[in-house]
């Protein structure tokens, strides 16, 4: 079962860092040349950053939400 | 291999797999709500703090979402029963 757990954190860890990858990417270098500049570099880090906290505010919403609709679902039963 | 556990093993992995699976299917639905809803929020150069009108826009994409899934729902059942 542990096994099966981390292979499900594994995966999802690699969706983030995959999505984190093509979103900062996108916005930061807007025109590739032969290196990532410092500045490139300051942009992808802050996004990288960013994006984690749109992850955690997502989920926060997300979770609070089914909270919430399981109350309404239980208290119309 | 599942006829060599006994019978409260299986159920005990059946639950142990259906909570797992659920939690994937939430964890998915997050992934795609998070790309989907940072396109809509964060359309300027990312800097080292979200703004309140873009922390409120992420909160409020996810909601709208879920509001629009039941509209649709709600939608298709009305046209049914026409």
């Amino acid at each position: 079962m542990a096994s099966i757990r981390n292979e499900l954190a594994l995966a999802n860890a690699q969706e983030l860092i995959n999505k984190t990858n093509d979103k900062c990417f996108l916005k930061c270098v807007t025109k590739p040349s032969t290196a990532l500049s410092s500045s490139e570099e300051t942009c992808l880090s802050r996004c990288f950053d960013r994006y984690m906290e749109a992850f955690n505010i997502v989920s926060r919403t997300y979770a609070t939400r089914l909270a919430r609709e399981r109350l309404e679902g239980q208290a119309q039963a | 291999m599942a006829d060599r556990f006994d019978e409260a093993t299986q159920k005990e992995l059946q639950t142990f797999l259906e909570r797992e699976q659920a939690q994937a299917r939430v964890q998915q639905s997050i992934h795609t709500f998070t790309s989907m809803c940072w396109d809509k929020c964060i359309t300027g150069t990312p800097s080292t703090r979200f703004s309140r009108g873009e922390e409120s826009c992420l909160a409020n994409c996810v909601e709208r979402f879920l509001d629009t899934s039941l509209f649709m729902v709600r939608k298709i059942e009305s046209e049914r029963g026409a």
